[in-house]
């Protein structure tokens, strides 16, 4: 089980708490645990990442074990914390606008 | 017993002002999508309890929402498991232009290409709720057929000849307001900043633009066929064929569908201004705000005044009563005027302060139904019978 915080806006459009959890069956990527909060929460397709391209949103930041891994290939295997559920996936909103 | 219900959309959530018919006492429900910057809502003239609104975020996007109790109640359409199609159809949010989307004049007078950003304006359809329009930015027309489950665009208005010469205003290049005849749906009125305005008459697959007696100083040919920058356009339900327009600068008018305009500004002390609306039961009637200038977003002299030609248009009288007289720098934007059809006329409107103020009495006096909102984006009354 994975641990998924997701930024204000979007808790209050999947009507979520702080924190949800995905249960991933294939390799834990950010791929992965956003194809299945997606299937989850379908409200959030086209707020994290865009439709069809399915690339990052400008604003939207992805953190974990206290890195951002935003840039990182989503492709690639996330931290041992992130997928035995010791540590959360951060998804964020980027500090712009005031 | 009718009743009113006002709904508010504002830079950080949506607010529902509810009154009897009485427009006395008003309760204030929200802030729905509490953050969220809400364009518009509008209700479905067929079931008044089914509401469409606009959602949006510069982070997270587009979101469409709609109820069907009045506002009680909200949901992302298609968003639920059951509702989806397959992997990229039935999704509430997904405004993909159609085809190539090509480019159109940026600030700089450079080509740049379409990119969708947002919903600014949202149009139910006059026979069928579950059908409604959509303006956005960069300006295009969607419409969906399924109560906002899915949506396609209206795409011989963005491939329009004249598109490479449309430009963005300063808020963005919006596809702001939508009119449908109500005598002949098949013939709708939209307006974008900064290109014009366009009339189709075949549902929306073919579009004319409708500029001519327009004259905007600021841009190269003041006489253009497009890129003049069209703030707002109302009509009377029962004269389809006259149209009244807010323009950057000038107050405009027309009585033959768009075919030709004329300045009505008058006696206004600023023609600038953003929202123009028509009172209820008197077609020649009509309201708008003036403001200073394009550079200072506030009305002249620091005095909140709304304006009233009951001639449609030249001859203004201000009405000032319960409206703040001095040291008010708000502004009303484009969006956030509407009417109410009780007798007499309610008239209200939205500023960027926060202020929803209102008239039971056709603009004669005025008072704040609620106050320190978020900024105010959008007003649009429902009279409830």
């Amino acid at each position: 089980m994975i641990r998924v915080v997701l930024p204000h806006h979007l808790r209050t459009l999947a009507k979520v708490g702080d924190e949800v959890h995905v249960d991933l069956n294939g390799s834990p990527t950010v791929k992965a645990i956003l194809d299945e909060l997606e299937t989850k929460f379908p409200m959030l397709r086209g707020t994290i990442r865009e439709h069809n391209t399915l690339k990052r949103r400008p604003l939207v930041r992805f953190f974990a074990c206290g890195e951002d891994i935003s840039h990182e290939s989503s492709d690639a295997p996330l931290p041992d914390a992130i997928v035995k559920g010791d540590e959360p996936f951060f998804i964020m909103g980027a500090i712009a606008g005031g | 017993m009718s009743g009113i219900r006002v709904l508010v959309g504002t830079r950080k959530g949506a607010f529902i002002l509810t009154s009897d018919a009485k427009r006395k006492d008003w309760k204030v429900d929200g802030p729905h999508f509490a953050g969220w910057e809400i364009y518009h809502m509008k209700g479905s003239p067929v079931d008044p309890d089914r509401i469409y609104a606009s959602q949006t975020s510069a982070w997270f996007g587009q979101i469409i929402q709609r109820s069907s109790d009045g506002g009680k109640k909200w949901e992302t359409p298609g968003s639920s498991p059951d509702g989806l199609k397959g992997p990229d159809k039935g999704e509430s949010n997904m405004f993909v232009y159609d085809g190539i989307p090509g480019t159109h004049m940026w600030y700089d007078g450079t080509q740049h290409p379409w990119e969708f950003k947002r919903v600014w304006h949202l149009e139910p359809a006059l026979g069928n709720a579950d059908h409604v329009y959509a303006g956005v930015e960069d300006a295009a027309l969607f419409e969906s057929k399924d109560g906002g489950k899915s949506w396609n665009e209206l795409s011989g208005l963005r491939q329009h000849d004249t598109g490479p010469k449309w430009q963005p205003g300063a808020g963005g290049m919006c596809l702001h307001t939508i009119l449908i005849d109500p005598k002949n749906p098949k013939r709708i009125f939209i307006g974008i900043s900064a290109a014009g305005a366009f009339r189709t008459d075949d549902g929306g697959k073919t579009w004319k633009p409708i500029n001519h007696g327009l004259h905007s100083q600021y841009i190269p040919d003041p006489h253009a066929e497009v890129g003049h920058c069209v703030h707002r356009i109302a009509m009377h339900p029962t004269k389809p064929n006259t149209l009244f327009m807010q323009k950057h600068w000038d107050v405009m008018r027309s009585d033959d569908g768009g075919d030709f305009w004329r300045e009505v500004s008058g006696n206004l002390p600023s023609d600038f201004g953003f929202p123009i609306d028509v009172h209820a039961h008197e077609p020649e009637t009509i309201y708008v705000v003036p403001i200073k200038s394009d550079s200072e977003h506030y009305p002249p002299d620091g005095k909140l005044r709304v304006y009233r030609s009951r001639s449609g248009g030249n001859e203004w009288e201000e009405l000032t009563k319960g409206l703040p007289q001095k040291d008010c720098y708000v502004n009303v934007l484009r969006d956030a005027m509407s009417v109410d059809s009780l007798d007499p006329c309610g008239i209200y409107f939205g500023t960027t302060g926060g202020q929803v103020y209102a008239s039971r009495d056709s603009g004669d006096s005025w008072e704040p139904i609620v106050r320190d909102l978020p900024a105010v984006l959008s007003v649009e009354v429902q009279t409830l019978r």
